[in-house]
Order: C-alpha cells, then sequence, then structure tokens
C-alpha cells in the first residue's frame, strides 16, 4: 500500500518520471491481473455479488469459491437503500444485506479476511452516500488497507469525483467510472482521463438485470471507447449465460456478471450450498472464456 | 448523464428564448387561471392576534394546488426536446395529477410512479390520474412512498431515456431540476411580491411555506431572497414529532447527504442509508429536501421550524372554521406555524403564507385521523 502522495507540478520532470515509473512497479492488483491475461489473451470475468446477502459470513464464503472457481476479480456491492441504477434482483439483494445493521467497516473487515488468503482483487461498488457519510478520507484509507483494489461509485459522475477521486489516488486504489451507450466522445474522452484500474462499459440504457439479447452495436461502441484509452474495458449489465460472456470475450478485456449470480444465490435455499452454487455457475462462465480466448 | 446534459443544454436555450416564456406565460393565464390571488385573511389574523396574514392562493391553481406550475413548464420544454413520453414520480398524487393533466392537454403518453403505500392513502388522485389517461405504476420497493417512487422514475428513465422526459415534480434531483423548477414555480413569489407592494405599498416582514422537496417554499421565497428585510420561514413535517424520529424534516433532523443526484440535508441514519420518514402529508414525505433550501438554510437566509401531524390538522380546523377555506395537509403545516410566528409580530406588520393546496384530496386521511367515518 502506498500512502497519500502528492504530486507538485515544481518537481523536476525527472523526479515525476521516476515516480511514475515506481507507480508502474506497485501497480496494484487490478492492473497486474489485466496484464497477466492479456498475455495469456484471456478476458477477465468479474463476478458480483452484494456483501452481507444472506450475511458477511456466507459473503466471505462466497468469495472465496468465486476466487477458486476462477473470478479475475471481485465486485463487492456495498448494499444501499434506495439503489437507484439496480434492477430488481440486485434491489431485493440489497434489501436482504440491510435487514442486519451492514456497515462499512464490517465490510472491509470481510475484505481483510478474504485477503488473508486470496490475491484476487476486489472492488467494492457501490453508492455514494454511505462512502461520504464515513467521510472519504477514512473510506479510501480503510478499504486500501482491508486489502481493496478498486472502487466503483455509481451515482458519483466524473465532475463530482474530486474529492473521492483525491483519496482513492492517494491510497493507490483504482477508482472506475462507467460509460454507456448514451455516451458521447466528450464523456468517453473525460471518463478515460479520470479512470484508473479499467473502464466500465454499460452494455445497455438502464438498469442492472440478466438480459437476453445484446445490441448489435455493442462491440461499435466498445470499439469506439478503446480508441479514446489505453485501459482495459470491462462491459457488464445484463449478462447472465456463458454465450453471453464468451460472445463478449471477443471484443472486451473483462465480462461483468451480477443480477445471474446473485440470482442463484437467492435461489439456492439452503444457506450452506450457496457458496458452492454460486462457485459453480462462476467456474462455468470460467471455462467458456477460457474456450473463447483458446479458439481465438 | 448524457441524459442530463441534453436536458441542461435544452433549458438553457428555452430560458433565453423570449417566444418559450411568452408561450409558459400564457399557459399559466389560460389554463392554470394566474394569477392567483394574494388574499387577506381578516378573520385569521384577527383570530391569531399580531401580524397581517396574507394567503397566496395556489389551491386556486387548475388542479388545485402550486404543481402545475412546474409541470406547465417542462411539459413545454418537453414538447421542444421532442420527447413523445412523459414519466413522473408522486407522493400525495399533487405532483402526478398535475403531470398527467398537461400530458393530456398536450398529447403525450404518461406513467406515473407512485409508492403502493401512497396509492392506498390517495386514492383519490389515482383515480384522477387515470381518469386522466395516465398509468399509475405502484412501486413496491422500500417505504413504498415518494423517495421509492423516484428511485423507480430513475430506473425508467436511464431505460427509456431516448423517448422519454423525466418531470420531476420538486427542486430536487440531480442539475438542472432544482433550479429549473424553482424558475418555474418563482411565478408565485413574482406574484406575490407585485401583489403586497400594490395592497400594502410594502414588502411582507415574513414569508412562511411548508417543505417536502421544497418546491412551493423555493418558488414563493426566491423572488425575494434579495429584498434583506424580507424573513423567511420553511416549516418541515415533524409527524409524530422529531424526537420520536418519526417524522419528515430533513433539515432539522438530517445531515448532509447524496440522494438522487444531490447534494443536501438527508435523512439516514449514520451508516449513510437513507431512512424512512413518515408525516400525514404524503407531499411532504420525502428524505431529502432542495439543495438550495439546504444552502439558504447554511447562510442563514431561510429560517426553519416545523409542525407535526396533529398542528397540521389542528390548522386544517381553524382555516377551514375561520376563512372557509380548507388547506391541503401539506399548506397546513405552514398554516399551523404562521399561527406563532404572527403572534410574536405587530398589527402593522406582514405575513405571507403560501397556501400551496387545497385539501379536498386529504378529506378521508383528516376523517381517518379525527375517527370520523367517511
Amino acid at each position: 500500500m502506498s500512502g497519500p502522495q502528492s504530486y507538485s507540478r515544481n518537481v523536476v520532470s525527472s523526479l515525476a518520471m521516476l515516480k511514475r515509473e515506481q507507480k508502474l512497479q506497485t501497480m496494484n492488483r487490478i492492473g497486474k491481473k489485466f496484464t497477466e491475461l492479456k498475455q495469456r489473451g484471456e478476458t477477465a470475468l468479474i463476478p458480483f455479488i452484494t456483501a452481507g446477502d444472506p450475511d458477511l459470513d456466507i459473503t466471505l464464503e462466497i468469495m472465496k469459491a468465486l476466487a477458486e472457481a476462477g473470478a479475475d476479480c471481485i465486485e463487492l456491492g456495498i448494499p444501499f437503500s434506495d439503489p437507484t441504477a439496480d434492477g430488481p434482483t440486485i434491489q431485493r439483494s440489497s434489501e436482504r444485506a440491510l435487514k442486519r445493521p451492514v456497515s462499512l467497516p464490517a465490510i472491509f473487515r470481510l475484505v481483510k479476511r478474504f485477503r488473508a488468503s486470496f490475491d484476487v482483487p476486489v472492488v467494492l461498488f457501490g453508492y455514494y452516500n454511505p462512502f461520504f457519510r464515513l467521510g472519504l478520507e477514512k473510506f479510501a484509507r480503510e478499504a486500501a488497507h482491508a486489502g481493496a483494489d478498486g472502487v466503483l461509485c455509481v451515482d458519483l459522475p466524473p465532475e463530482e469525483s474530486a474529492e473521492l477521486k483525491h483519496w482513492t489516488d492517494a491510497f493507490g486504489l483504482d477508482l472506475i467510472f462507467l460509460l454507456s451507450p448514451t455516451s458521447d466522445a466528450k464523456r468517453i474522452q473525460q471518463v478515460a482521463r479520470a479512470s484508473r484500474g479499467f473502464i466500465y462499459y454499460v452494455s445497455v440504457t438502464g438498469v442492472t438485470g440478466a438480459r437476453r439479447s445484446f445490441d448489435d452495436q455493442l462491440r461499435a461502441q466498445v470499439a469506439r471507447v478503446r480508441r479514446e484509452s489505453s485501459l482495459p474495458i470491462g462491459v457488464g449489465f445484463g449478462i447472465s449465460t456463458p454465450e453471453q460472456a464468451a460472445w463478449i470475450a471477443g471484443f472486451a478485456d473483462a465480462a461483468v456478471v451480477g443480477s445471474a449470480l446473485v440470482e442463484r444465490i437467492e435461489k439456492t435455499q439452503d444457506r450452506k450450498k450457496k457458496a458452492k452454487q454460486a462457485g459453480a455457475f462462476v467456474a462455468q462462465l470460467k471455462r467458456a472464456l477460457r474456450q473463447a480466448a483458446r479458439l481465438a | 448523464m448524457p441524459a442530463l446534459a441534453e436536458l441542461e443544454a435544452a433549458y438553457a436555450k428555452a430560458r433565453r428564448d423570449p417566444s418559450f416564456r411568452k408561450e409558459f406565460k400564457s399557459y399559466l393565464r389560460e389554463y392554470v387561471g394566474r394569477e392567483t390571488p394574494l388574499y387577506f385573511a381578516e378573520r385569521l389574523t384577527r383570530q391569531i392576534g399580531g401580524a397581517k396574514i396574507y394567503l397566496k392562493r395556489e389551491d386556486l391553481c387548475h388542479t388545485g394546488a402550486h404543481k402545475i406550475n412546474n409541470t406547465i413548464g417542462q411539459i413545454l420544454l418537453a414538447r421542444r426536446m421532442g420527447k413523445q413520453r412523459i414519466i413522473a414520480e408522486t407522493g400525495a398524487g399533487q405532483h402526478g395529477v398535475a403531470t398527467a393533466t398537461v400530458a393530456a392537454r398536450f398529447g403525450l403518453t404518461c406513467e406515473i410512479f407512485m409508492g403502493k403505500e401512497d396509492i392506498r392513502r390517495q386514492a383519490l388522485n389515482v383515480f384522477r390520474m387515470k381518469l386522466l389517461g395516465a398509468k399509475v405504476r405502484a412501486v413496491e420497493a422500500g417505504s413504498q412512498t415518494l423517495k421509492d417512487a423516484m428511485n423507480e422514475a430513475l430506473r425508467d428513465w436511464v431505460t427509456n431515456v431516448r423517448s422519454t422526459y423525466y418531470l420531476i415534480g420538486s427542486v430536487a434531483g440531480p442539475h438542472p431540476y432544482p433550479m429549473m423548477v424553482r424558475d418555474f414555480q418563482s411565478v408565485i413569489g413574482a406574484e406575490a411580491r407585485r401583489q403586497i407592494l400594490k395592497k400594502e405599498g410594502r414588502l411582507p416582514d415574513y414569508l412562511v411555506a411548508c417543505v417536502g422537496g421544497g418546491s412551493n417554499s423555493m418558488g414563493l421565497f426566491y423572488p425575494f431572497v434579495r429584498d434583506r428585510g424580507v424573513k423567511m420561514l420553511g416549516v418541515e413535517a415533524a409527524g409524530h414529532g422529531i424526537p420520536t424520529g418519526k417524522h419528515s424534516a430533513s433539515i432539522q433532523g438530517g445531515a448532509v447527504g447524496i440522494l438522487h443526484g444531490s447534494k443536501s440535508y438527508v435523512l439516514q441514519n449514520d451508516r449513510g442509508q437513507i431512512t424512512e420518514t413518515h408525516s400525514i402529508a404524503a407531499g411532504l414525505d420525502y428524505p431529502g429536501v432542495g439543495p438550495e433550501l439546504s444552502y439558504l438554510r447554511d447562510s442563514g437566509r431561510v429560517e426553519f421550524a416545523s409542525a407535526t401531524d396533529r398542528d397540521a390538522i389542528a390548522a386544517i380546523k381553524l382555516l377551514a372554521e375561520v376563512e372557509g377555506i380548507i388547506p391541503a395537509l401539506e399548506s397546513a403545516h405552514a398554516i399551523a406555524a404562521v399561527a406563532k410566528v404572527a403572534r410574536r409580530l405587530t398589527s402593522r406588520q406582514v405575513v405571507i403564507v403560501n397556501l400551496s393546496g387545497r385539501g379536498d384530496k386529504d378529506m378521508m386521511t383528516v376523517g381517518e385521523y379525527l375517527g370520523v367515518k367517511l
């Protein structure tokens, strides 16, 4: 973990270059993972689950099962009372988690427990108010110390993100932003500049949730983003089957699977089997991505 | 975000366009029935004893509340933007009715999101919306009230953003809504300012308005913000009492937070989760408040007070009995507070209260509260 760093414009450029190099060497787990996968020509699989659904102990078991099944990064949803970007599946998941007073410090402890035995990157995916309420400095510091690698704040557009970004940068966390089919060229450039780690491309206009089919335009839209940024591009919202994930693998660097996984966890009645079921589904998705890589 | 940028650009253009302003004014006059009277409540003044009380009669607007000032403005904008489908959230149903009304008037498709709990409380307004040709979509998530309706409307908007215009009813939500709704509602304060100068030859000492999201209060206050001698009082819903936790007083009982795309006072717990609200007035039952009102409170320009459910019911009875006017439960909160404010002032001083809506929609609720079967 790197401590707070502030780059002064007055520093001689060689020093700045040196620091940049150090930065590369201290590239966090997300960057390393994408570099590693790129060498193998493989698309990353990023499963999403909600922290605390149905409770934090089971969430830890699920995270471990995902990691063992080949997840390349885990998006850990921070439950929020008003999840405006989420469809019914993740709304219900959030509601289940919030039946107990699940707090950010408790979620950080969860990440720390996971980190004790796994190296898989973790991105905290949530809404701004709980982060803001905890205090942005404290949030970033404790998230980084727990072993989280990135932050995605769905209701925080780049133009309002300076304060959070200051702290995520200071503690070496990647702040990830969303792009969508309605984003214009200016927006794409802005997000490309602001993002760290990867860019999250929302595959459809709308909220999270499994979908049967995708717009043929998706491939071209992702290519459009690629022209503006060298960062890996993850595609999410709506991916629910191994076939869809494999198709996404043809043009994106990561496939994010949320609602379909959360639904499986929800439908597995036996609490002890939730992790196993989640792992089995992710293994299936991962197989499809590996196969797609071999075919390519 | 791109949708907000598109809206912001469209509004910036319309705002400067004299033909837009002319069109807006014309509909306010011919369709809404403006200007509304600034009525001297003589018997109420005498009963309370103190300052002269004027009522800004927004209850006399078409559809029965100030909400339509804003929906006229936004529907004209939606038409300019070429949107065919209008969606809106509603709590008490007044904004839903006002939206369904203008959608019918301009022949646009309309869907209103409303919490299931509010649908139960406001059956009459639900029927009105349906009669006006709107589809009412019940929201079963969360507390099933206004904030949940807004969540669902936002979800619908991002899904159907190309065809759909989201017509927000309060000075809340993401920019440019708080500014735009304030501008459209400012007709209230602009008229009141002109009217009081004519009637009293001076500006008022106090303005009083109820605050849920804050549209009627911003509408009354905004044209007076620079008049330093005019004090302003926002009245929040204390529900069962602020100390009980069952209230909707975001400014007096909340903390700074981010909800629905704006930073403002928000009712939340120490973990940053938005908490459920309570008010007998469905239109005040929202855990946030307009960001500009929060700013005006922090700068000391606007003072805040609160009224409980019981105070509001008492105020309805008072106004009905002494003036023959039945106010909406929301507006009754302002009436309850004015009774306290006016008493402290002298008979040479003047108070304007925004009577933001009429009480017809609330008769079932009031009856229930008073134990009267209707």
